[in-house]
């Protein structure tokens, strides 16, 4: 199993954290509780689950605009995941991440991040060099 | 990013701190999606609601009116979440209305025009063929693109103030013409006849579609589309698939570039008025009881307004029914007595605000409103992840049902 993942360049600083990974996709807006730092979306594969300090690994980011906003105000209130992995970020995501500095990479060369990563795994994300190494 | 001498001189900070904020917020966005330059863009529409921003997003905005921002080119906003007439009532604190009113304050020293509309392109100006803007708004921007023609990414809330800041965005998505070709195919065999169907039409192409760089192109639309059809298209098509752009054959303008031969060459994707039903079946059956009924996401437009104000009469409701507008509808549905029309029934039209970014999870817990009804296939489809048990329905069954207190 490859221990070292490449991707496109990133946004955020070099990160490490345990994995939260789903085969689905990710709104801030549609998806979580942002109060309790929860996925709130009952048809969501990680409804229930805490997403605060984690390595989110998703699928694509999808809905509206409003992630921009809410992933600064999620860092502010440090009820953010630590880094987001996805196979294709749109554009909402990214902006969203470089106003929070928040760590996010997409565009993996080795294939589905999110079956090339499961949750309780511990990883290091390192976007200015597009690495993901699994520790 | 390559820089112009201008674009280097705000980098550096030369040009003041809130443009050196702006275009390096750009160039690392920039830089994610590889754009080579930037484009010069006409004007900006900004989502900024209160929820989304929170009490450290107006710190920031806060901070950047204190480093003399002042945006460059005319920008507008989308709907706010605190109608400041109407609040306590919806069971919203006056935490959030401060929130709102900081917000408010910042953006207008920073020179921005608060429209407070996601159907701009309706009420204020809709953009020209091949215009470059920054838009925020999935259902500005979708309807921007595909029926206008414009060229414009979703611009986040931070983008888009960047945007104005300096009066360009990086040139990468659907600013490029190569990004604008179709992907995916959707061959449509049924007549689109409510909102409610081209709500679940462009729900289904987005749900296919699934991400923000495919690019549907639609065939099997015999007739002319009205704009209030497009718009709960587009914005449904937004919504569950974030797609930002679609073609559609014999009604949007860049439909015509493709070849049958290039299209050919695509997969067909079939939409039946099964598969309209199927989706809809998930939204509520009959008999359910409803909380709720709200007409919103996008605001309603002068026509729709006429139409709610027409079911109305002779009308009296068991549950509440809260209508979202444009301040630029609201004043001539009011100059034209719709609003007192609708008003008489005990129902209630907010001006200026759209009901998923007004705090739904709050107003919906301080109210007991879990069962809500809507004719939009958008709002059903956001609501869920705030706690409510959402129901889809034609405007005149929304109407018939707030009568009866539950689905009929």
């Amino acid at each position: 199993m490859k221990t070292l993942l490449k991707c496109h360049i990133g946004i955020g600083k070099k990160v490490q954290g345990e994995v939260l990974s789903a085969n689905d996709n990710f709104s801030a807006r549609y998806d979580l509780d942002r109060l309790k730092g929860i996925f709130s979306r009952p048809q969501h594969k990680l409804v229930g689950k805490s997403y605060v300090d984690k390595i989110l690994v998703l699928n694509e980011s999808k809905g509206g605009v409003a992630s921009a906003w809410m992933l600064y105000e999620m860092c502010a209130r440090k009820m953010a995941p630590k880094a987001i992995l996805f196979n294709k970020a749109n554009t909402i995501l990214a902006q969203g991440a470089s106003l929070a500095n928040l760590t996010i990479c997409d565009r993996f060369i080795d294939g589905d991040i999110t079956s090339l990563l499961s949750s309780g795994q511990r990883v290091t994300v390192d976007p200015m060099n597009g690495l993901v190494s699994i520790l | 990013m390559e820089l112009n001498k201008e674009e280097k001189a705000m980098a550096s900070g030369e040009l003041g701190e809130a443009v050196k904020w702006a275009i390096n917020h750009q160039i690392k966005v920039g830089n994610f999606f590889d754009a080579k330059n930037f484009v010069s863009v006409s004007n900006v529409h900004m989502m900024i609601d209160p929820e989304s921003v929170g009490i450290d997003g107006v710190l920031f905005l806060e901070n950047l009116v204190g480093m003399g921002a002042k945006v460059k080119i005319p920008m507008i906003t989308d709907p706010r979440g605190v109608d400041l007439n109407y609040y306590t009532p919806l069971g919203q604190t006056e935490e959030m209305a401060n929130i709102e009113r900081r917000t408010i304050k910042a953006c207008t020293s920073m020179g921005i025009l608060m429209t407070n509309t996601c159907v701009n392109y309706q009420t204020i100006m809709a953009p020209i063929f091949g215009e470059h803007v920054a838009y925020g708004d999935t259902g500005v921007v979708i309807y921007s693109n595909s029926v206008c023609g414009a060229r414009s990414n979703y611009e986040g809330g931070p983008s888009a103030l960047a945007a104005g800041l300096t009066g360009r965005t990086p040139r990468y998505g659907l600013h490029l013409e190569e990004k604008r070709i179709p992907t995916k195919k959707f061959l449509v065999k049924f007549k689109p006849e409510e909102l409610t169907d081209w709500g679940l039409l462009g729900a289904l192409i987005g749900k296919i579609s699934g991400s923000y760089w495919e690019v549907p192109i639609i065939e099997g639309i015999n007739h002319n589309p009205k704009s209030d059809e497009l718009k709960h298209f587009g914005a449904s098509m937004a919504s569950y698939g974030s797609i930002p752009l679609f073609h559609m054959i014999g009604t949007t303008p860049e439909a015509k570039n493709y070849s049958s031969k290039f299209l050919n060459r695509l997969d067909d994707h079939i939409i039946t008025l099964d598969d309209i039903i199927s989706l809809k079946s998930q939204f509520g059956k009959k008999g359910d009881k409803i909380d709720v009924v709200v007409f919103a996401a996008p605001q309603l437009s002068i026509f729709e307004m006429q139409k709610v104000a027409e079911l109305c009469i002779d009308k009296s409701f068991k549950v509440p029914v809260i209508i979202c507008t444009s301040p630029q509808v609201y004043s001539d549905a009011s100059r034209m007595k719709l609003i007192d029309q609708i008003e008489k029934t005990g129902a209630k039209v907010l001006q200026g605000t759209c009901f998923y970014n007004q705090y739904a999870r709050e107003i919906g817990l301080a109210n007991g409103w879990k069962r809500l009804m809507s004719n939009s296939a958008k709002i059903v489809n956001i609501l869920g992840g705030y706690g409510y048990e959402p129901s889809l329905s034609s405007m005149e069954n929304c109407i018939a049902s707030a009568v009866a207190g539950e689905i009929v």
